[in-house]
Order: structure tokens, then sequence, then C-alpha cells
């Protein structure tokens, strides 16, 4: 295995896992919901109308981020590589398997095992392999 | 006690946990699809950085949710509520497989989609639109699902 050691962030990516973890705690020890994507989006589709104004309010906040990291600072690199019809096939594969999973990386990886909720650790387990392999995939076999 | 969180400072709360859940996405490098790539990608030049995230975010959760265990309702008097379903179902593991696929093809998952979405790049947005296709698909198949059960 070789380690990208130019491209490791380990203190950045400590920190900014930490900011997750704390907005995480915050919505639930205030608003006693689970900060899960997916299902935050996911209940979108299946309004009921108290339900959708804190969604709503959350997502704001998830597209305001950027924004607001402007007002003090330039963002960092972005890059995106894939085409736009990989992005579209990419974004109904997660849309479809995530509302089938319950969860997403969020959901399941950050708040599941936070929980020590076994569904969400293999929940965790099976999307990271699956990710891994396609990654594996298209850059080792297909050689995209 | 209180169960639609629709009151004002649910509602900057939810704000305020988007907000800073986006900006930990941002400093982390999630937002990044090269990066979350670059974490995936094992057998090449592996960045582990994202490893950390996840580290970084579950300390803090592991508190905050053993803290959450043991109350019923929340700061603000909602509610709590955990998840209860504790099947480990077919479901959970092709959907959370097929999940990781897509993830695996372009290095976006759902929280950092909207993130893209508020940088402007036009190739967050078609993400975010075939994101939430897909989950209307998944919504009519349930409901073809039910109707066909009655």
């Amino acid at each position: 295995m070789l380690i990208d050691w130019n491209n490791f962030t380990p203190w950045t990516a400590l920190a900014g896992g930490a900011l997750i973890g704390v907005a995480s705690a915050l919505f639930v020890l205030f608003n006693g919901r689970i900060a899960g994507i997916t299902g935050i989006l996911g209940g979108l589709l299946r309004p009921k109308l108290r339900d959708i104004s804190w969604r709503v309010a959350f997502i704001i906040g998830l597209i305001a981020a950027p924004l607001t990291w402007l007002l003090f600072a330039p963002l960092p690199d972005i890059q995106i590589d894939a085409s736009n019809t990989l992005l579209a096939v990419a974004g109904l594969i997660v849309g479809i398997g995530t509302r089938y999973g319950s969860g997403c990386t969020s959901g399941h990886g950050v708040c599941g095992i936070s929980r020590l909720s076994p569904r969400s650790i293999i929940a965790t387990v099976a999307f990271m392999a699956s990710g891994v392999l396609t990654v594996y995939v298209v850059r080792h076999v297909l050689g995209a | 006690m209180k169960n639609h969180i629709s009151n004002t400072a649910a509602l900057t709360f939810s704000l305020l946990s988007g907000l800073i859940f986006g900006i930990g996405l941002i400093l982390a490098g999630m937002a990044n699809p090269a990066k979350v790539l670059a974490f995936l990608d094992i057998a090449g030049l592996w960045d582990p950085s994202l490893g950390l995230v996840m580290a970084g975010a579950i300390g803090v959760g592991l508190i905050a949710f053993a803290v959450a265990k043991r109350r019923n309702l929340s700061y603000l008097g909602f509610s709590i509520q955990l998840p209860t379903n504790r099947v480990i179902d077919k479901r959970l593991v092709l959907g959370s497989l097929a999940f990781g696929v897509g993830w695996g093809l372009v290095g976006i998952c759902p929280a950092p989609a909207f993130v893209l979405l508020g940088v402007g790049s036009s190739k967050g947005i078609i993400f975010v639109i075939a994101m939430v296709i897909g989950m209307g698909i998944y919504e009519l198949l349930e409901s073809f699902k039910k109707s066909g059960n009655k």
C-alpha cells in the first residue's frame, strides 16, 4: 500500500470531522433528530406539513456553508473529474441505494456508528467496501 | 412533549447544524470529490485523510449519543427520536452496497452534494437532481409495493 503523504491532511481531517460530530450532536441534543442527510432529504418526498421546515432549514445550512466559508477564506480545491452522464447515473444510484439502505455516510457512518448501532456498522462496512471495489474496478481494471 | 420541531429555536438549530456540518465537510476535504476518491483508492496512491474525518466525527458523536440515549427529551423539549429498527435485512445490505457503487463512481455522497450545490458547481447540481430523482423512484416503487399488497 502506497500512502499519498503529500495530500494527507490529518489535522484538517480530524478538525473537520469533529465539526461534523458537533453538528450531529447539536441536532440530536436540541432537536432530537438524527443528522442523516438521506433521511432528512427523503422525508421531503413524503411531506408532512409540520415536518417540512426543519428539513429544509438543515439543507439550507449545508448549501450556505461554502458561502459562509467564502466570507472568511477562499474555498479549498474542489475537483470533479466525472462526466455529466456519469454524475447523473451515480446520483440516481446514490438516491435509490441510500433510501433502500436507510442512510448514507452521515446517518449510518457518523450518527449510527456513534450510537453503536449494528445496522449502521454493517451498512457502513457495505458501502465502504463497494465504494473501494468500484474505484478499484474503474481505475485499475478498466483503467479509466 | 412536542413532536413537531417547527418553532424558531428548532429551525435555528436545524440551520446551524446544517451549516456547521457543511463547514466541517469543507474543512475535512469531504467536499472535494477527488479527495474522496483518493481515500477509496486503496490500491493506488492512498490518501487516508477521510478515515480521520470519520474518527473525529465519531469521537464527538459517541459522547453526544451516549447523552442522547439517556434522555427522552431534547434540551428544547422535543422527543428524541432514535431509530428503533434492529433488523439486518437485504434492503439494508443491498441498498448500502448500491450506494457505495454510486459513491465510488464519482466521489460524492448526499451531504457534500449540497455543499457542491452551494459552490454553484453545475456538476453538483446534476448530481443532486439525479439523486432526488433516485429517491423519487424509491418512493414510487414503495407505493407500488404497498398497493400490490392490499
